[in-house]
């Protein structure tokens, strides 16, 4: 049955990518699954720190495949993300081959066979060799198949995106001198953006649409576990829970997976054993990144403590 | 099944889950590849293949469950509502004489559908709901008027005119029997109306809501009842949000074929000043600069309310808000915006200027003595206000100096054309400094001038 080998699919997915020490939920799972069943990108939006780029970089591991990153930023074009002419050896090619040019116009007796001959020897300078491939062009032409990683694409220009209309839906890339390079095995793309503006309809509908949000309580603790191995396990459900308390509050920016996983270091670090609130204190700002945010956090700080202890009695 | 994938994509867009076609292909693919089987990978499938945004997945996720429950409603209630009214209609011991007579001989000349009942079979029961409501096209319902004939036209399609005709038939050989049947018949009669108001709510959100807005776009904006501000809140959203898409494009445009001289040169030094690459001239656009004067008396103080809203969720178009408010004297209360919810800023502002008598003059007054600095060739006034004074002293002249110090001033009046200087409407003095005075009672009016506004500097 179809459905059955789906749902081992995908739990197997889920193990492959705890065995690279990413704890993946049902959703992530699925939608790397069908990603590559069905071929599409997958766009991942969430809060920062969520591991919307450890993904990808889980999957890479977990597939065995390079994996190629593009960072955007306002101001990125296609000369850097796509392919670029390399001018300076085009230049310095035809300095070489000044002498050559005699002998090959040599034998022409008027300026239209010279032109012609010409027209043969010019092609010579816009072919493969004088393209310098850029991730995107990278991501087409590795035999393997790669993890393509388009990362922040919401920091580009509007421009940009349409730009990645024909590579995310059909693979492939034109170029006007050279034709159209398709790729030898199509990659896997993973686009990461943090919703700092809308992107277009157009690039929407070509992608898995996948949100990471604040993992539950129970997975978070296993990401924990897998990232820091050498907390203990009362400790891992304290830190967890309290920050499961802290992210109730209203924040300028919330402690995410990043900030637990920072956390947790820091704690094993200082050798604590439990939760109390000067060893909080004096850690906070590992968590909370803003001074305001501390000073609203901080009255509070025993009763989350308090309750985080709590739970973890009942849990 | 694909049938079933259809009907969900037409829920969907019901929920405002935008489904083009190439997404349903890749949905339906998606699909092929899990199955049916597991449901919540079948969920999780189509909110990835589906929904494009947070919102989207939220009420996507809500319309898959209640879309992939219906089947189970039909499955459950004929069952637990005809043992019900069988029992209560007759007394314990004679039910079951009836149930085993009922079920011992089956009566061979009745139609489908009373056999179907009286052996309380509900699966098949479910399945004849099902296939009616498809033969009755039940995803074609648009308005809860229609449930009526929906429910009769699905009953007809499953045989009830057989139904009754043995009804009358059995009342005069086996009372009983017929009690029994009628029973179930009420049962069936209740699922029934339970699976089309499930389709109702599933196909028809979305004709509804249109309407509704579109009533709400046109209702003056100064009589909206209570309950309906927070509707009201949400399409003014909705506006600024169009008005949003519309006017946010980029700020720079290249003037095709104007060299621009000095930029090409410098940047062309490295190779001796020979133009490799050139630089053509660009149009720098403005984004708008508003000054808003509100009246917050009375009858204006709703419309000026929405407007506030309005302009300044549209932060990402206008570069520059400062809104002032006004009804005998003036403040700024752009802080108060930007700082509080909608309703507690609107509650703070009339706690401090609202509800009084209107003093367009000294208000006016108030403007110029502390405020005309804000105002530059670029900025757009925006004066919302009925113009009516309590025939106190206009103050015409201090507007005119507005006028004459900013791009444009625009006057925003909530009374109709007619009503302009008849009793203490003092708008046919204004009107001769402002650029513009146009009526704004309705959403859509609102919509129509904050556009006009915003489209003079693209």
């Amino acid at each position: 049955m179809a459905d059955q080998k789906a749902s081992t699919s995908i739990e197997a997915v889920q193990s492959g990518l705890a065995a690279q020490g990413y704890i993946a939920s049902r959703q992530i799972a699925t939608a790397v699954y069908l990603s590559q069943q069905i071929e599409k990108p997958i766009l991942v939006e969430g809060p920062a720190g969520v591991g919307k780029t450890e993904l990808a970089k889980a999957i890479a591991a977990w597939r065995g495949m390079k994996m190629i990153r593009l960072q955007c930023y306002e101001g990125l074009d296609e000369a850097k993300a796509l392919y670029e002419w390399k001018y300076a050896k085009q230049l310095l090619y035809t300095q070489i081959l000044k002498d050559k040019l005699g002998e090959v116009l040599g034998g022409a007796q008027t300026l239209h066979a010279a032109l012609n001959q010409l027209h043969d020897f010019g092609d010579v300078f816009f072919s493969k060799e004088f393209v310098e491939p850029r991730p995107l062009l990278q991501a087409l032409e590795q035999p393997g198949g790669c993890v393509l990683l388009i990362d922040e694409i919401d920091k580009s220009d509007a421009e940009f995106e349409s730009l990645l209309l024909e590579i995310l839906s059909d693979f492939q890339v034109t170029i006007p001198e050279l034709g159209t390079v398709s790729a030898i095995t199509p990659p896997t793309v993973i686009l990461t953006s943090n919703s700092e503006r809308d992107l277009g309809d157009a690039l929407k509908r070509r992608c898995l649409h996948l949100h990471i949000g604040f993992p539950e309580q129970r997975l978070e603790e296993r990401i924990v576990e897998s990232r820091v191995p050498g907390i203990s396990q009362t400790l891992r459900r304290q830190m967890v829970g309290f920050i499961h308390e802290i992210r109730s509050l209203d924040l300028k920016k919330l402690p995410s997976v990043s900030e637990t996983i920072d956390w947790a270091r820091v704690l094993v670090l200082l050798q604590a054993s439990e939760l109390d609130t000067d060893i909080v204190k004096d850690t906070l700002n590992v968590l909370l990144k803003y001074e305001a945010d501390i000073e609203a956090a901080s009255p509070q700080l025993t009763t989350f403590i308090a309750k985080a202890a709590r739970s973890n009695v009942f849990g | 099944m694909r049938e079933n994938l259809h009907r969900f994509f037409r829920a969907a867009r019901g929920v405002g889950v935008h489904v083009s076609p190439a997404e349903s292909i890749d949905a339906m693919r998606a699909v092929k590849q899990v199955g049916f089987s597991d449901r919540a990978i079948l969920r999780d499938s189509l909110l990835l293949t589906l929904a494009k945004s947070q919102d989207e997945k939220l009420a996507l996720g809500d319309c898959f469950d209640l879309f992939f429950s219906q089947p189970e409603p039909p499955q459950d209630q004929p069952e637990a509502s005809s043992e019900n009214a069988s029992q209560d209609a007759d007394p314990p011991p004679s039910s079951a004489a009836a149930a085993e007579t009922g079920e011992g001989q089956p009566p061979q000349e009745l139609g489908p559908l009373a056999q179907m009942l009286l052996s309380q079979d509900r699966n098949a029961i479910a399945a004849a709901i099902a296939s009616a409501s498809g033969a009755a096209s039940l995803s074609d319902i648009r308005y809860s008027t229609q449930r009526g004939i929906f429910s009769s036209r699905i009953l007809d399609a499953m045989g009830l005119q057989r139904l009754r005709d043995d009804l009358d038939q059995l009342t005069a050989t086996n009372p009983a029997l017929a009690e029994r049947l009628r029973a179930a018949l009420d049962a069936l009669r209740e699922a029934v109306r339970d699976t089309v108001s499930q389709g109702l709510a599933l196909y028809a959100r979305e004709e509804a809501e249109n309407l509704r807005n579109e009533i709400l776009r046109n209702a003056p904006l100064a009589r909206i009842e209570r309950r309906q501000v927070a509707e009201m809140r949400a399409l003014i959203r909705q506006i600024a949000r169009r008005l949003r898409e519309r006017y946010s494009k980029p700020r720079k445009r290249q003037r095709r074929g104007h060299l621009d001289v000095r930029r090409t040169l410098r940047r062309n030094a490295a190779w001796g000043g020979v133009p490799f690459l050139t630089a053509w001239k660009r149009k720098h656009r403005d984004r708008p600069k508003i000054v808003a004067l509100c009246d917050v008396s009375g009858s204006v103080a709703q419309v000026s309310d929405f407007f506030l809203l309005l302009i300044h969720s549209l932060h990402e178009v206008v570069d520059d808000v400062r809104s002032f408010a006004f009804s005998s004297h003036l403040i700024e209360v752009s802080e108060i915006l930007k700082k509080n919810s909608p309703e507690e800023a609107m509650a703070e502002i009339m706690s401090k200027v609202g509800f009084g008598s209107s003093d367009y003059g000294s208000s006016l007054v108030d403007f110029e003595k502390e405020f005309m600095s804000t105002l530059t060739p670029q900025t757009t006034v925006i004066v919302l206000g009925d113009a009516r004074s309590n025939n106190l002293d206009p103050r015409a002249d201090i507007l005119r100096r507005i006028s004459e110090r900013s791009k444009r001033l625009v006057w925003l009046n909530p009374e109709g054309r007619l009503a302009w200087g008849f009793g203490d409407s003092e708008m046919p003095r204004y009107a001769t400094f402002c650029t513009v005075v146009r009526q704004c009672a309705t959403a859509q009016q609102l919509e129509r001038a904050v556009s006009d506004i915003v489209a003079t500097y693209q």
